[in-house]
């Protein structure tokens, strides 16, 4: 509780947020401005002060404040977890999971979603003003990773009072930010449920999203990072950015069954280069749509968050050593057909959790949907999610809503 | 807050599952291996506080454990189980599964290491219906247990009792307490290792530890 104390009397002020990307929009949720004499120390050796969180909440923390869950979103998610989003118009990403009766019962759990640091839906990240200068951080706001996400919400959960949260889950960089935070923390979170995640991130992850990086740096319009001053946007870099990395969200047989070989509103080839068939014309768009709710730095500085993470070198080497002694309740979940954080990486968390003497679940969800899958309606992964909260509110004494 | 789980007592269950769970004292910590749809560890966990956990190789199996609350994981005695440190729990119970591994050897003594007691049953194919059936027939037994043909059966090493007994004994594995089953999966009042044991019992039930 000291934490609150000394945030109560440096008072961090709490107002609505601007997305960056649509300036003209007030975000919906809270953003939480710490001040300057409340820097955030970062892995990289710099202090970040002042810096934002912007986050929004679901539900109601209870009296004893045990019911909290946090949610941490995916490299492009955002807080805007189960609502319609305030930039984009489309349902919130988790919005089949959170809310009332559903898997993450926002009768029975208040759930906190933050737009993570580096993020431009709020957060402070390379798009905010940085309030030195006051102009854009661009590339000179500092390289941060998944440990400092985490430090950041820390200060949030701290200004929110809560002790210890009921439960902290999320999907792919989501789950990494999980998993970060049961090592670092492990007496703060009750119960743990890392996604489709890995304990670090293979060569085969870095190589995808160095792909993304160079496509968004050879757009002239990216003009070394320094585009928001000088009034351009490098959205056909981010855009191939993003067609790139939709690929490895879904799978071959994923790809197939949407679109085949079939072609885009045209009865034969056009011996061209439009977009003669379906999957490209999907791309296409998907990139399309992107640019408009996403900040092309902001692209660099989370996947390269992703790319630094890896929990056993945080701890002496082996993954084992990052849950020694611990007494938080594990779910790992991983799905059959996701290549990018595939049930081998998953199982290599499980094993430490073992070593460890950890109590985890385990359950491998058979889909052909690839890594999207945990933002899909699964009925198998629905279950398990559910029983395991239910199984851990038991536990923790949370009443039925 | 733990003590408002076992305030829902669970029904009994099936009779040599509740033979085992009757031998695991209140409160400790329990694995067992190919714990299915977790029938025995649920009611371990209600009925006796339990702290369980469970490896199962089947997937349907796990999701039913996890969802009713379970902690399972999906995995394999062969590979999983030298993760775990040594005395991680004080019972491992491996019911019904042993046969069904690759390296019974590899198996039985990862079970005495990760646990400080294991609990180990198995059928026995000593019994003497089964020595009959071979002796008239001069074809692979097929009984209630071990109901499926030669060829696709998932029991690969089949036992008698007094094999058990002298693998356990090449493995320096102390037999603490021996007991042989009867069809109905009741306890017979019959103490194994014995001669009479390996032709009547038609499961054996061991508690195991190492020396």
């Amino acid at each position: 509780m000291s934490n609150l104390q000394r945030h109560a009397m440096t008072a961090p002020e709490v107002r609505p947020a601007v997305a960056p990307v649509a300036p003209g929009i007030v975000l919906p949720g809270n953003r939480l401005d710490f001040p300057a004499l409340e820097p955030l120390p970062l892995d990289c050796g710099v202090s970040l002060a002042p810096f934002t969180v912007a986050y929004q909440t679901y539900g109601t923390l209870n009296a004893d404040k045990s019911n909290a869950i946090l949610v941490c979103h995916a490299l492009t998610g955002d807080q805007f977890v189960a609502e319609t989003h305030p930039v984009t118009g489309k349902p919130g990403w988790w919005e089949t999971m959170v809310g009332p009766g559903l898997v993450f019962d926002t009768e029975r759990y208040f759930i906190i979603c933050t737009n993570v640091l580096g993020g431009c839906m709020g957060s402070s990240g390379p798009a905010t003003i940085n309030p030195a200068t006051g102009q854009p951080w661009g590339l000179s706001f500092p390289v941060i990773t998944i440990r400092d996400m985490v430090r950041a919400q820390v200060r949030l959960i701290d200004h929110l009072g809560i002790d210890s949260l009921f439960c902290v889950t999320g999907g792919s960089m989501g789950g990494m930010q999980v998993l970060e935070w049961a090592a670092c923390h492990p007496e703060r979170v009750f119960s743990a449920m890392p996604i489709a995640t890995a304990a670090r991130h293979s060569a085969q992850n870095i190589a995808f999203h160095e792909v993304g990086r160079q496509a968004i740096m050879a757009d002239p319009e990216w003009s070394g990072g320094d585009y928001q001053r000088q009034g351009r946007r490098p959205e056909r870099g981010l855009a191939v950015a993003r067609m790139a990395a939709h690929i490895t969200y879904l799978s071959e047989a994923a790809l197939h069954r949407k679109f085949g070989r079939s072609l885009q509103n045209r009865e034969a080839l056009s011996f061209g280069f439009d977009a003669d068939f379906q999957v490209e014309s999907y791309l296409r768009h998907q990139g399309s749509i992107f640019v408009d709710r996403f900040d092309a730095n902001s692209y660099l500085y989370i996947t390269r968050a992703c790319d630094y993470f890896d929990l056993a070198a945080e701890h002496g080497g082996t993954l084992a050593n990052a849950f020694r002694g611990t007494r938080t309740r594990f779910c790992i979940v991983s799905f059959t057909s996701d290549w990018l954080y595939p049930t081998s990486e998953n199982r290599a968390v499980v094993h430490a959790l073992n070593a460890a003497a950890a109590n985890v679940s385990f359950v491998e969800i058979a889909t052909d949907k690839g890594h999207d899958a945990f933002l899909l309606d699964e009925p198998e992964f629905f279950a398990t999610v559910g029983g395991f909260l239910n199984g851990c509110a038991e536990h923790r004494g949370l009443a039925k809503s | 807050m733990i003590a408002l789980a076992a305030a829902r007592p669970r029904a009994n269950i099936r009779v040599d599952l509740q033979i085992i769970a009757d031998m695991v004292a209140p409160g400790r910590r329990v694995l067992d291996v190919g714990c299915g749809d977790g029938a025995l560890l649920d009611w371990l966990q209600h009925n006796k506080n339990v702290d369980g956990r469970g490896i199962e190789w089947s997937q349907a199996g796990v999701n039913a454990c996890v969802r009713q609350g379970l902690s399972v994981i999906q995995g394999d005695a062969e590979t999983d189980l030298r993760d775990y440190p040594s005395e991680a729990f004080d019972y491992v119970i491996l019911s019904q599964t042993l046969q069904a591994t690759y390296d019974p050897r590899v198996v039985l003594g990862e079970v005495v290491r990760i646990g400080r007691r294991a609990i180990v049953s198995f059928p026995n194919f000593g019994v003497w219906h089964i020595r009959l059936a071979l002796l008239m027939t001069g074809k692979m037994p097929v009984t209630d247990s071990l109901d499926s043909a030669w060829y696709e059966t998932p029991n690969i090493h089949l036992c008698t009792i007094s094999d058990f007994v002298e693998l356990c004994d090449d493995l320096g594995i102390v037999i603490e307490q021996g007991m042989v089953l009867d069809r109905k999966g009741r306890a017979r009042q019959l103490r194994a290792p014995g001669f009479m044991s390996n032709l009547l019992g038609e499961q054996g039930l061991f508690v195991l530890s190492r020396r």
